[in-house]
């Protein structure tokens, strides 16, 4: 270490104190981003030592990445530089929750399972089932802008985050929003925050909107299919009907056999947090042989009374039938959060399932899935790469592709891949981000200035993407309004922000 | 005042889409709000590119921009507070699609909201956002606004259904934000446009999604003895995990003055109703409604009456959506409040309304979105009698004050505007106004898009100057 970064470490311990600041080798290998290391890693247990923290990294022009249980760390292009890690989960506290009025508000490292745990109890729950879900904090959540299968019904964060306390580039602590479901006093800030990578602020607190859980009861149906044209055409269907399902996924064969193969490294709690205490478990049981590894399966969540069930039992059935189904099947509370536990997991699983996994978020319009789901499929061919799919909730689809071994010829064939589901998902007019991919690839595309997100239809030479995200000029105004000295996670964001 | 100004925009426009004399601006110093403020010119354009040529055409001769949809605001929003030209939206009032397959439709800003629902109908879809002025007021000012309304209990406010917006910037630049698909890839920017009061850019196209139609609808009207009773009922029905589409509240008085005038079946001698509605599939639908009817007669309404057909179901929503006009007919003018409280509070909320009427001299009503704690409790007063005037504001203050103080917030869904810029340090510390400040300026650095909206004066852009009297500025020709 050198003498100006013992220096700095020196003064956060003057600031938090010694023991609440690492600079040991091991310590901080466990805050890598991309394979960089912070020089210091910095534990503060409040908000007020966050924002000193923060006005000492701003005096001193030191980089500074927040994080919570560094389970989603990996969204993002390498930071350009990495000075100090900010551990939030000293800051831990569920501050207010008032059942009568379904809201909540709680420090940025409280776990989510720990959220849902006091939900459960009046009968309500957060609907962020997010991968990493037992060790997820809901700042990490929010700042990785992570969905959950649950979007189909719920909505996304922004649906539900109805304010939020944060420490902005200046140290300042400040806030939008509020406690109460219904706001529209100044400006809506804390959307911002949602999927902002911790470039914008570091969030030290969120307020939500909790929801009833589904009490009286839920299933899951299964169906499946020779090819995706028929899932996507019982998708069509329930859209069209008047059923309105928690959850609806669609997964390939392949997203099916490493279901069948693999169980979740996360031990596991109730798939829909706050429905029972019953469904809690400590791991997933196996697959059934309703999940066929050869098919396509569309998965569907729904809740009622038994009357609701049943008529949800009975259409989706019905429907499946029509579209051709090979075998439909209803799971109880026994067999299904073998399914949703799977799913909920879906992205930590690919992950686990390769050396050197890629995953895109891509999404494009219902009408476009078919073709897109051709030539995905087609590209990972092409360049003899296994891949899997999940399409969540009529529009977002997580596509993977999972060398089985990392080395020059591999990295190679990611790359050139990587170009071509760029280029195929801007012709048919969607958006595409690279969420999850080795560190030596991320800087091969030179992810920073140009692929985290593109823009819909462009043939321009690559170089020239970044300008073309939508709103990236605006986005950088943003930035230099929160975080005017480029302190928070610089390099981390879309278009080099 | 431009003589100037108003030669090049007519240039532009042609001439019977410029106004600036004085009888013809006066149309327009008001909106539904307590306030005023008179615009110097008022333009009416078509396209987007006229948007960005006005826009660019009062930077030039620095006068400030006001856009302005069908002027049912609330909050002033849509008024010219410090003058200069402003921007109608009433004749870019074109649906430009609508995709049922993936449930979207794109308009204009000047699109009546009850329109676009109108056109999604042959397709089982609608728009849900349904504030009470939903057959006047435009999606561009719902944009504007993040507006509300009975439906939004369930179905959410205007930001949750919109998923992309193109924009005017202040140096006329046009830019797009978000997309017709439903994830949000950079900074949620259609997020933060949505609801900034037309103080960061115009919006000149709105991506917004449609909802299909539920299979059955329940409409169950509560009738109660006690005020009280009727708040705990809303409590509870929250606590028994029912999300109704809609659960409104009329205050006793408030009720026999709209049964006076709309003869909606409410029943005159009681102390407040409850308008609950449940939607869905059928089966649902039938159980939620018993699970009603039994916890408000657990705290003993006196009847619960359920709507037996579209025709009765519709009579008691105009009961409701037509409250504020039934109200106008008691006294020269009324000033509706908004205010939001955790809905735990609402009784004692509501107790301490009326202890402030009586403390300022006034009958105070109350009608308002019980399920999410949206309150709208209406003063009735004479606008010609000033100290009248001023007793009516602060009442209004002392409530919304009150609705902070039991943790609510000041607005939920008419805007700060002009109205409660004043009232906002009561929430807003120098810190987070800087922040604001910032954003605000990152955008609209000049100030020249709707000044003195959202942030007070004292903390506003540095060149403001309010017109003490509306029509004073106005003196020219």
């Amino acid at each position: 270490m050198t003498a100006i970064s013992t220096n700095f470490a020196a003064r956060l311990e003057s600031l938090i104190g010694p023991s609440r600041i690492s600079t040991d080798a091991a310590a901080r290998a466990c805050y890598a981003v991309d394979e960089f290391l912070p020089t210091a890693v910095a534990r503060p247990t409040s908000a007020e030592e966050v924002a000193e923290i923060v006005r000492f990294a701003a005096l001193e022009k030191l980089a500074l990445i927040p994080c919570g249980n560094r389970t989603k760390l990996r969204i993002g292009a390498p930071p350009s530089c990495y000075d100090i890690a900010l551990d939030l989960t000293g800051l831990h506290e569920i501050v207010h929750y008032d059942p009568g009025d379904l809201t909540l508000s709680a420090d940025a490292g409280t776990p989510l399972a720990k959220l849902n745990a006091l939900l459960v109890d009046h009968k309500q729950f957060l609907p962020l089932l997010v991968p990493w879900y037992s060790l997820s904090t809901i700042g990490g959540t929010i700042a990785s802008g992570i969905d959950s299968p649950l979007r189909q019904f719920y909505g996304t964060a922004r649906d539900f985050l109805i304010g939020a306390e944060f420490v902005d580039g200046s140290g300042h602590l400040c806030k939008s929003g509020g406690r109460v479901v219904k706001n529209v006093t100044g400006y809506d800030l804390h959307k911002l925050l949602i999927g902002s990578l911790g470039t914008l602020a570091v969030i030290t607190r969120l307020n939500f909107r909790t929801f009833p859980a589904p009490i009286a009861g839920s299933r899951g149906f299964v169906a499946s299919f020779p090819d995706a044209e028929g899932a996507l055409a019982l998708r069509r269907a329930i859209a069209s009907s008047s059923l309105t399902p928690l959850t609806l996924d669609i997964a390939s064969p392949e997203l099916a056999q490493i279901f069948a193969k693999r169980t979740p490294a996360t031990p596991e709690t109730a798939v829909f947090a706050g429905e029972n205490r019953a469904a809690d478990q400590s791991s997933l049981q196996p697959i059934g042989d309703w999940f066929n590894p050869r098919e396509w399966q569309l998965c569907a969540a729904f809740a009622g009374t038994t009357e609701v069930l049943d008529r949800y039992a009975r259409e989706l059935t019905l429907l499946a039938e029509k579209s051709r189904a090979t075998s439909t099947a209803i799971l109880g509370d026994a067999t299904r959060p073998a399914v949703w536990g799977r799913l909920r997991e879906s992205l930590a699983m690919l992950l686990e399932t390769s050396p050197a996994t890629v995953i895109f978020k891509i999404s494009v319009l219902p009408g476009h899935h078919a073709a897109l789901f051709t030539n995905l499929q087609h590209i990972a061919e092409r360049a003899t790469l296994p891949s899997a799919l999940v399409a969540r909730a009529g529009g977002t689809i997580y596509f993977a592709l999972l060398p089985a071994s990392v080395n020059e010829d591999t990295t190679a064939r990611l790359s050139q891949s990587i170009a071509r589901i760029f280029d195929f998902v801007f012709a048919s007019c969607g958006h595409a981000s690279l969420l999850f991919a080795p560190p030596a690839l991320k800087e091969r595309t030179s992810l920073r200035s140009q692929q985290l997100v593109a823009p819909a239809s462009s043939r321009l030479p690559a170089n020239s993407r970044a300008e073309l995200i939508p709103g990236v000029a605006q986005m950088r105004r943003l930035k230099s309004a929160f975080d005017p000295q480029n302190i928070f996670a610089p390099g981390r964001f879309a278009g080099g922000i | 005042m431009n003589p100037g100004l108003v030669h090049e925009l007519t240039k532009l426009l042609g001439e019977d889409s410029v106004l600036h004399k004085l009888e013809d601006l006066f149309l327009y110093e008001y909106d539904a709000s307590v306030e005023k403020g008179l615009p110097d010119i008022v333009v009416f354009p078509t396209t987007t590119e006229h948007v960005s040529q006005i826009v660019k055409l009062a930077a030039k001769y620095e006068v400030p921009v006001v856009g302005r949809g069908a002027g049912t605001g609330l909050s002033g929003g849509a008024l010219a507070r410090t003058g200069g030209v402003m921007l109608v939206f009433a004749r870019m009032n074109r649906i430009l699609e609508i995709d049922p397959e993936n449930q979207r439709a794109v308009v204009q800003p000047g699109v009546v909201n009850y329109e676009l629902t109108r056109a999604a109908e042959p397709h089982d879809l609608y728009f849900a956002p349904d504030p009470s002025s939903w057959k006047s007021c435009t999606i561009g000012g719902n944009v504007a606004e993040n507006a509300g309304g009975p439906h939004t209990l369930a179905y959410g406010v205007t930001t949750n259904h919109v998923t992309a917006l193109e924009l005017v910037l202040p140096d006329g630049e046009i830019v797009r934000v978000g997309s017709k698909h439903d994830d949000v890839f950079g900074y949620d920017l259609t997020g933060l446009f949505v609801g900034s009061e037309g103080t960061l850019a115009l919006v000149t196209e709105i991506t917004v999604k449609l909802s299909r139609k539920p299979e059955a609808v329940k409409t169950l009207l509560a009738v109660f003895d006690s005020v009280d009773d009727a708040a705990e009922s809303v409590v509870d029905i929250t606590a028994r995990a029912i999300t109704p589409a809609a659960c409104e509240m009329l205050d006793g008085w408030t009720l026999r003055t709209v049964e006076d005038y709309i003869h909606a079946g409410f029943p005159m001698d009681s102390a407040a109703v409850l308008l609950i509605e449940v939607e869905g599939l059928a089966e649902a639908v039938a159980a939620q409604a018993a699970a009603v009817t039994e916890v408000c007669n657990a705290h003993h309404a006196r009847e619960v009456r359920l709507a037996r057909d579209n025709a009765e179901r519709e009579l008691l929503w105009k009961g409701r959506k037509n409250a504020f006009g039934a109200l106008g007919r008691l006294a020269p003018s009324n000033y509706v409040l908004d205010g939001v409280i955790p809905r735990s509070r609402l009784p004692q909320t509501l107790r301490r309304i009326q202890q402030i009427g009586t403390q300022f001299g006034f009958q105070i009503g109350n009608i308002f979105h019980a399920g999410d704690g949206n309150l709208h409790p209406i003063v009735l007063y004479d606008p010609r009698d000033a100290a009248q005037f001023e007793r009516a504001m602060q009442a209004s203050a002392e409530i919304i004050r009150y609705c902070l103080e039991v943790g609510g917030a000041l607005t939920g869904e008419h805007g700060v505007g002009m109205e409660k810029s004043e009232l906002m340090p009561l929430v807003f510390s120098d810190a987070d106004f800087d922040l604001m400040r910032r954003v605000h300026d990152a955008f609209n650095p000049s100030c020249s898009l709707n000044p003195g909206k959202i942030f007070p004066l004292s903390k506003g852009c540095g060149e403001i100057r309010v017109r003490k009297q509306p029509g004073e500025a106005a003196s020219r020709p």
